[in-house]
């Protein structure tokens, strides 16, 4: 039972712990190295997913989309990025200096933190901590704190009402989003991601979704909720830009600015990843993640990823499909509608576990 | 007063804001979210088009009123032409009275293919508006084929058109109008115009009144919106718009309250139909071959006199005021336009609503910058 960080920590147990490195430093650096190569694979689809969404849109609205830089464009993320990282990085007189530097980092660490702990198959989780379901809430929850930050440092009041627009919104939509998720805890009394993965089995019948008829709704409330989380169209009021011209990074240029994407991005892809793993069985092939073989673990990798681009696609059509809706009509929405129904199937799931002994609805039938 | 009193924010949404649709500036009044009252601020776009007018001959003016609304060039031409046409009495041919018809109905499409779909922008709908723009990519095709310009058509004279129609105008005119009655419109209502936000968003938001809307002083699609049945087209016939058979789309209050900002966008899209209709008859009545242009001496003299000609332009009526004392250039020129008229209810329309309602509420009554300060 060895994550991959735990891994590390053998092998780099195993060569370093006789030449004198001390032992706080070893396990400092069997951490350190996974979450560096999840910030970078984070990034990398976070550029990718930018493509993604400027290709899809193109296809989507009868145009071509990046196709000047590299293969099909497939160059456009890092050239897009080389560009902002070389912009002179402008900062208004009248801003709040740290908060106004401070906000963009928050915001995606935030975003990234909640990486750590989602289990990409086998044994490829950074920390398979026993809270892991509710460090993802907590840690998601800091984003509005560093939305709120930037809108209030801007020093301008396009921005300061897309940041009050985002608390609002956020700290709402936290609400259906967790009691969603509360409806899963239920089914495997852990919090741990890998566990949760581990309940489920490889067949769609044996995923959480499929598990009785509140999980599926639960499911889509989820994700639509997550939507609002990460100011998505519909659901786009913090930077609405044709309200707000651009929102709470309206002040914002060169790499601050792409941070704010970065982190927007990346959370798409976080978002799909945590709807894969707790709702579609993750990276889940009916084999043990930590002690199948090298081969059988990168095939659950491909497994989970080919659960969790379908939703990132999913996520950018919605966005290039509907339009956006008002921000009293989104808050009676959540207020009115969400948490109501979310509540009603965190209560008629706890039913159904004592009804029917805690077996699913399909996996009842195909006992049969 | 408490110690934490509140005050209201004073934002300024332009000049330059996506949605005010050109250099627009409104002075809004909020209180937080909510508006308390948005005032807005015209005269960047003044280019002085009527003194323009008194310092060109009569023909040369005919350029100038392409940028009164850009995106309905063709429409400022006609009013411009027949104000002048029926001041010095000058007659039209035929065939040119037919296409001067097929082009203002063509534009009238065009414009309001921008003024849905900028709407819809506004509103967050991104993909509705690149889909309204590939139609009007056509339209500009076929607009280019009958004068060679695209934006600025300047294609009417005084006393005709500029040019006859090319080969395989008519084809493809019929194809494209087929298209879009029977295909594009279909399409384009199921993707967006029956889409439960977008009616969320639009019914009962920004809500005139008949009473409101006249006293207003509210043209066109605005007016029609709010369910009076009044279209200068058929009310106060000009060019031979009475040989036409065509309906005047009026708001019902389709999905919320009468004169509310969805059935200002429906009478738009409705519109588009009618259009269609009258460009498809007008191509089966229209003579085969003719003349397309009264001849005219270069400088001529318009007889002392005052005229007022009123057009229906997809933005309301269009009027041309003009004054001759006879020389060879106007003595005044003024012109009335729809946009103008819908600035003055915004002040009214806007209180109390939110500031995603203002921009539905500007985007619904399709004000064009330019038109405005003329």
């Amino acid at each position: 039972m060895y994550s991959a960080a735990n891994q590390i920590y053998i092998f780099l147990h195993d060569k370093l712990a006789g030449h004198g490195v001390p032992e706080s430093a070893i396990i400092i650096a069997s951490y350190a190295i996974p979450c560096a190569i999840v910030l970078g694979i984070i990034s990398g689809i976070a550029g990718m997913l930018t493509y993604l969404e400027r290709k899809i849109s193109a296809d989507i609205q009868n145009r071509v989309g990046p196709n000047r830089v590299g293969p099909f464009g497939l160059l456009q993320f890092p050239v897009d990025g080389i560009k902002l990282l070389l912009k002179e990085d402008i900062i208004p007189d009248a801003v709040d200096k740290k908060l106004f530097k401070l906000a963009p980092y928050l915001v995606f660490t935030s975003t990234v933190l909640a990486s750590m702990v989602i289990p990409f198959g086998g044994s490829f989780i950074v920390a398979d901590l026993n809270i892991g379901l509710i460090f993802i809430i907590v840690v998601s929850s800091l984003l509005v704190v560093g939305f709120l930050m930037s809108g209030w440092a801007s020093n301008n009041k396009w921005a300061l009402l897309g940041g009050i627009r985002s608390a609002a919104q956020i700290i709402s939509y936290e609400i259906p989003t967790a009691l969603s998720l509360l409806t899963i805890i239920l089914i495997t009394g852990t919090f741990s991601m890998q566990e949760i993965v581990m309940a489920q089995g490889p067949w769609p019948w044996q995923w959480f979704i499929f598990h009785n008829p509140f999980t599926f709704i639960t499911f889509f409330i989820f994700f639509i909720s997550s939507l609002a989380e990460m100011n998505r169209t519909p659901f786009d009021f913090p930077e609405a830009e044709s309200e707000l011209v651009s929102g709470y990074n309206v002040e914002y240029s060169g790499m601050r600015f792409a941070l704010f994407f970065a982190a927007e991005f990346s959370s798409i892809f976080i978002t799909a990843s945590l709807a894969t793993a707790v709702f579609l069985g993750g990276g889940n092939i009916g084999m043990h993640p930590y002690e199948s073989g090298l081969g059988w673990q990168l095939l659950m990798v491909g497994v989970f990823f080919a659960k969790a681009v379908p939703l990132c696609l999913v996520t950018i059509w919605v966005r290039w499909t509907l339009p956006r809706l008002r921000i009293d009509q989104m808050m009676s929405m959540c207020w009115k509608y969400f948490i109501p129904i979310s509540f009603v199937c965190l209560v008629m799931t706890a039913v159904w576990m004592l009804a029917l002994g805690g077996d699913g609805m399909l996996w009842r039938m195909a006992q049969r | 007063m408490s110690k934490y009193s509140t005050q209201e924010m004073v934002l300024n949404m332009g000049p330059h804001h996506p949605s005010t649709h050109g250099v627009l500036r409104f002075i809004l009044q909020t209180d937080g979210e909510m508006m308390v009252k948005a005032t807005p601020d015209i005269g960047f776009l003044h280019r002085g088009i009527e003194k323009i007018a008194e310092r060109v001959p009569w023909q040369a003016f005919m350029p100038y009123t392409d940028r009164i609304d850009y995106l309905a060039s063709l429409n400022c031409n006609l009013g411009y032409a027949l104000a002048v046409e029926r001041l010095a009495g000058i007659s039209v041919p035929e065939k040119a009275e037919y296409l001067r018809v097929i082009g203002a109905e063509l534009t009238r499409i065009g414009s309001h293919f921008i003024g849905a779909g900028a709407m819809l922008l506004d509103l967050g709908a991104v993909t509705p508006f690149v889909h309204a723009l590939r139609e009007r990519e056509t339209f500009n095709d076929l607009i280019e084929m009958l004068c060679g310009a695209r934006l600025t058509h300047n294609y009417v004279r005084i006393g005709g058109v500029s040019q006859d129609l090319p080969a395989g105008f008519k084809e493809k005119c019929l194809g494209f109008v087929d298209h879009l009655e029977y295909e594009f419109l279909d399409e384009f209502n199921d993707m967006i115009s029956y889409n439960t936000i977008l009616i969320n968003r639009l019914a009962n938001v920004g809500v005139i009144s008949a009473e409101e809307a006249e006293d207003y002083t509210l043209t066109g699609p605005n007016l029609r919106g709010s369910g009076v049945a009044f279209d200068l087209r058929r009310d106060d016939s000009y060019s031979i718009y009475d040989r036409f058979d065509f309906d005047v789309p009026v708001g019902s209050g389709k999905f919320g309250v009468l004169g509310d900002s969805y059935d200002r966008y429906w009478v738009r899209i409705e519109e588009i139909v009618q259009s269609c209709r009258v460009i498809r008859q007008a191509l089966k009545q229209m003579p085969e071959s003719g003349e397309v242009r009264t001849k005219l001496p270069k400088l001529f003299t318009v007889p002392a006199g005052e005229i007022y000609v009123r057009t229906e332009a997809p933005r309301g009526e269009l009027g041309y005021y003009i004054i001759s004392d006879g020389g060879k250039n106007p003595f005044r020129v003024k012109i009335r336009t729809g946009s103008f008229s819908a600035m003055t209810i915004i002040e009214h329309l806007s209180q109390g609503v939110m500031v995603a309602d203002l921009v539905a509420i500007i985007g619904s009554l399709d004000v064009v910058a330019p038109e405005i300060d003329r």
